[in-house]
C-alpha cells in the first residue's frame, strides 16, 4: 500500500527563511566591520567577536534552561551581537561588552519570548542601558590611529553640539576616519550594506528614506549643516540596520514611513535641543514602543472591504 | 493601485504537449458530486448497462450538476465513498466493456432562447473547469441580463505546471469562439475580455486571432504574477473593477468564466456530448515524461499515470490541480473529477514541507497579499479566539491563494489558518444572526 502525504495547500514554498534573511544582514554588515578594523585597529574585531559570541551563548543557555527549541541557528543573535558591538567605542572594557550582550539577548529579547516577540530592539536597548550604566567608558572616544587631527574627546557630533567648530571635513565623515562607535563612522561601508539589503529585499526603502530625509529636512530648516548631520553620529547605521528591525517596526508601508519620520524628529529634538549629543538610539526605542499602535492605525483597507479594516 | 502577488516558478513543461487519449480504463469511479453544491441524485443501480454520455445522476436542486457515464459498460456497484474534499457521497463504479459506445439519445441541443441555452448548459453537466467546480448553468442564470456588461474569460492559468487551459486555447480555438457566440446571442453580451498571463505567447497569439475576427472580443495580457486567475484579481486587473466584499462579480456587471468551460459549452452545442472526459496535465518531479492526456472522468489516478507513461519514483504526494491551491489526495485510487485540470506527482524532495519557526514580523505576508489582508494579524486573532477581530480583518475576503504561506520565511501556516478562521467567522456570524 503506497503512502501519500496529505497536507493542506500550498504545496510550494518560497526559498526565503529566517536564517537566510539574517545571513543577508550579516553580509551587509561586513563592510562596516572591515571599515572598523581599518579605522580603529584590531581591538574592534575583538569587541565584535566577544559581543557576537556572548549573544549566541546567552541565547543558547537561556533556551536550554527554559526548555525551548534552540533558536541560535536562525542567526538573529549574531546580528544582535554585531549591531551592539558596532554601537560601542573601541576602548570599551571587555567585561562591559559582555554585560551589554547578555542584557540584549536575555533581558530585551528572550524574556519577552525570543525572536519576533521583543517589543524593543535588543542592540539599541542594550546600548542605552550601557550608556546609563557605564557612561564614562561609553563616551570615551579614541581617535583613529592615523588621524592628523584630534578633537579632544569628542565625536564630530558632540563637537558640533557643544558649538565647537570642527574641521572634520565631509570626506573624512564619509570615510569614517574620525571618532565614534565601531561600526557607525564609515558612511560608505554602511551605505554599501544598506544597498545590499535593499537589493536583496530584506528591507524596503520606507524606513531609511523617511528617517534620513526627516533628519535632513529638519537640519536644513534649523539652519544646521545638513550633510554634517547626516554623516555624523549613528544615523546611517540606525536608519538602515536598527530602525528596520522586523519585530520592532511596523509592517505596513505607511506605518514604516510614520515610524521613520518619528525616529527622525526625535533624533533632531535630542541632537539640537537635548542635553545629549546623539539621539538615534533613544528615537528608535521610543518609536519601538509606538510600533503596535502605528501598525494598527496604518492597517490597509482590503480590496473591496465593506468597512475600513481598523 | 497595483495588486500584489508572488513570482513563482512556472514549470509549464507541457505547453507543447498535444493531449492524447489514454487507453480506456477497466473501471471508473464516478462520484455524484464533482461540483460545489448538492450531490446529484443517482439514477442507475447495480447491473444496469450504460453508455458513454448517458445520464447516471440528475442535478438535485438549483446548485447541483448532471453526471454522465464516461464509459460504456455495466454498473458494478453504487458505493458510499469519502471524496478528496472529505464528503461521503455515493459513487457509481462502472466496469468498461472497452467499446466506448455513445448513448443513442445524444444529439446537439436545439436552442432558440436564453432559457433553452441555460437548459442546454445544465444538461451538459458542465461545471467550472478551472478548478472551482461551480455549476456553470447556475452561474450563467442571471435574472436581469441587462446587468451583464462584460464577460471575462479566465485564461490566466496562473498555477505552476498546469497547461490544460493553454491546450484548450491552442487546440479548441473554434469551440471557444462558438461558446462566445452563444453567450453573445442568448445572453446579449457585447463585451468579452480574455485574460491571459503573458507566459503563454502561443495562446495569446491564437486568442488575438479571435480579437481580429470579432470586434466584441478583447485580449488582455496579464503580468506573470500569481494569482492572476483569482476571480477578483482577474476582474480588477482586466477591468479595474472592485468586487465588493461578499458579492458576486455580477454586482459590478461582470461574469467570469473559465476558458475551457466556455470551449466545452461551444463543443457541446455542436456535438451534444456531455462532459465525460477531461484534458489533464500530468507533471511533477516524480513523473518520467510530463504530458497532457485526455481521460474519461472517473479514471483512477493509478490508471491515469499508467496510461500516460510512468513514474520515476514512488510519489510522496499527489495533487489534484496546481501546487498552490491543489488538493493532496490520500490514495492513487481517487478518480479524475470534472474539475481536475492537472494531476501533479511530487517526489519526496518536492513534497517536503519546511519546518515552521517563530514569526519575525517581517511583513512579507502583508506585502504580498493580493487583497491587502494581514495574515499575521489574522493568525494572532484566530489563536486568541478573537472573532470580532477576524471580522474587522476581513478574513472572509481571503481567496486562499496561498501567497502568504509561500513567502513566509518562518513557513508559518498562514493561509491554512485563514481557512480555519473563515469557518470560525462564518459560525460566529450565523450565531449572531440567530440571536438577533
Amino acid at each position: 500500500m503506497e503512502h501519500l502525504n496529505v497536507s493542506v495547500s500550498p504545496h510550494f514554498f518560497g526559498k526565503r527563511t529566517t536564517q537566510n534573511i539574517m545571513l543577508d544582514v550579516i553580509i551587509a554588515l561586513i563592510p562596516a566591520l572591515i571599515a572598523s578594523v581599518i579605522i580603529f585597529g584590531w581591538r574592534s574585531l575583538l569587541i565584535t567577536g566577544v559581543c557576537t559570541a556572548c549573544c549566541i551563548l546567552s541565547e543558547y543557555v537561556f533556551r536550554k534552561i527554559s526548555k525551548k527549541d534552540n533558536t541560535i541557528s536562525d542567526l538573529s543573535a549574531v546580528v544582535t551581537g554585531l549591531l551592539l558591538a558596532f554601537n560601542l567605542p573601541v576602548t570599551i572594557p571587555i567585561w562591559q561588552a559582555i554585560i551589554g550582550s547578555v542584557t540584549a539577548i536575555i533581558v530585551v529579547k528572550q524574556l519577552f519570548g525570543g525572536i519576533g516577540q521583543n517589543f524593543a530592539n535588543p542592540a539599541v536597548t542594550a546600548r542605552i542601558i550601557m550608556l546609563i550604566a557605564f557612561s564614562g567608558n561609553m563616551t570615551n572616544w579614541t581617535f583613529p590611529k592615523n588621524s592628523v587631527d584630534a578633537l579632544s574627546g569628542a565625536t564630530p557630533l558632540a563637537a558640533a553640539s557643544q558649538g565647537l567648530s570642527s574641521n572634520v571635513n565631509y570626506m573624512t565623515l564619509f570615510l569614517g576616519n574620525h571618532g565614534g562607535c565601531l561600526g557607525e563612522t564609515c558612511a560608505l561601508a554602511i551605505i554599501l550594506g544598506g544597498i545590499y539589503l535593499l537589493i536583496r529585499k530584506v528591507i524596503t526603502w520606507h524606513i531609511p528614506v523617511a528617517f534620513i530625509s526627516t533628519v535632513a529636512a529638519m537640519s536644513f530648516l534649523c539652519g544646521k549643516d545638513t550633510i554634517y548631520q547626516l554623516l555624523s553620529g549613528g544615523l546611517l547605521l540606525a536608519a538602515f540596520f536598527m530602525a528596520t528591525d522586523y519585530s520592532t517596526s511596523p509592517s505596513t508601508p505607511w506605518g514604516k514611513i510614520i515610524f521613520g519620520i518619528g525616529c527622525g524628529l526625535i533624533t533632531i529634538l535630542i541632537r539640537f535641543w537635548g542635553s545629549l549629543p546623539e539621539g538615534v538610539s533613544y528615537s528608535i526605542l521610543l518609536m519601538n514602543i509606538l510600533t503596535p499602535y502605528i501598525s494598527k492605525l496604518t492597517r490597509q483597507k482590503p480590496l473591496g472591504a465593506a468597512g475600513g479594516a481598523k | 493601485m497595483k495588486l500584489h502577488g508572488i513570482k513563482i516558478p512556472h514549470f509549464k513543461n507541457t505547453a507543447d504537449s498535444v493531449p492524447q487519449r489514454i487507453p480506456i480504463p477497466q473501471t471508473v469511479t464516478i462520484p455524484t458530486s464533482m461540483h460545489i453544491g448538492k450531490p446529484a441524485e443517482i439514477l442507475v443501480k447495480r447491473g444496469d448497462s450504460v453508455k458513454v454520455g448517458q445520464l447516471i445522476a440528475r442535478a438535485d436542486g438549483f446548485i447541483s450538476s448532471n453526471i454522465h457515464s464516461s464509459v460504456s459498460g455495466t454498473v458494478q456497484k453504487i458505493e458510499q465513498t469519502v471524496t478528496s474534499n472529505g464528503a461521503k457521497i455515493p459513487c457509481a463504479i462502472i466496469e468498461s466493456d472497452g467499446k466506448q459506445e455513445l448513448y443513442e439519445n445524444i444529439k446537439p441541443p436545439f436552442i432558440n432562447d436564453f432559457d433553452g441555452f441555460i437548459n442546454a448548459v445544465k444538461d451538459s453537466g458542465v461545471v467550472g473547469l478551472g478548478g472551482a467546480g461551480f455549476p456553470s448553468f447556475a452561474k450563467l442564470k442571471i435574472d436581469d441580463l441587462a446587468r451583464i456588461e462584460t464577460v471575462v474569460i479566465n485564461a490566466a492559468e496562473c498555477e505552476p505546471y498546469i497547461t490544460s487551459d493553454t491546450r484548450t486555447m491552442l487546440d479548441k480555438t473554434d469551440y471557444i469562439y462558438k461558446g462566445i457566440s452563444a453567450v453573445k446571442k442568448y445572453m446579449n453580451v457585447k463585451d468579452f475580455v480574455i485574460g491571459i498571463e503573458k507566459n503563454k505567447p502561443s495562446a495569446i497569439a491564437k486568442m488575438k486571432e479571435l480579437e481580429q475576427k470579432d470586434e466584441h472580443i478583447r485580449v488582455h495580457v496579464l503580468p506573470s504574477m500569481y494569482p492572476q486567475g483569482g476571480e477578483k484579481v482577474l476582474v480588477y486587473n482586466t477591468l479595474k473593477k472592485i468586487i465588493p466584499q461578499g458579492c458576486l462579480p455580477i454586482e459590478v456587471g461582470v461574469i467570469v468564466i473559465n476558458v475551457t468551460t466556455l470551449a466545452f459549452i461551444g463543443e457541446y452545442l455542436e456535438t451534444g456530448i456531455p462532459l465525460v472526459e477531461k484534458c489533464v496535465t500530468i507533471d511533477g518531479s516524480a513523473v518520467k515524461e510530463p504530458k497532457n492526456v485526455i481521460a474519461p472522468i472517473g479514471t483512477h489516478i493509478s490508471d491515469l499515470i499508467e496510461g500516460a507513461g510512468s513514474l520515476k519514483c514512488e510519489p510522496a504526494k499527489v495533487l489534484y490541480g496546481g501546487p498552490m491551491m491543489g488538493i493532496a489526495v490520500p490514495s492513487m485510487n481517487e478518480p479524475v473529477l470534472k474539475n481536475t485540470n492537472a494531476v501533479i506527482f511530487m517526489d519526496k524532495k518536492e513534497a517536503a514541507v519546511p519546518k515552521t519557526t517563530a514569526c519575525i514580523n517581517c511583513g512579507a505576508c502583508i506585502a504580498h497579499c493580493p487583497f491587502r489582508l494581514e495574515p499575521r494579524s489574522i493568525f494572532l486573532a484566530y489563536k486568541a479566539g478573537n472573532v470580532s477581530d477576524l471580522e474587522k480583518l476581513c478574513v472572509d475576503l481571503c481567496m486562499e491563494c496561498g501567497c502568504c504561506s509561500y513567502v513566509c520565511p518562518a513557513h508559518r501556516p498562514l493561509v491554512q489558518t485563514n481557512k480555519l478562521a473563515k469557518i470560525k467567522l462564518r459560525e460566529y456570524l450565523s450565531y449572531k444572526k440567530e440571536i438577533n
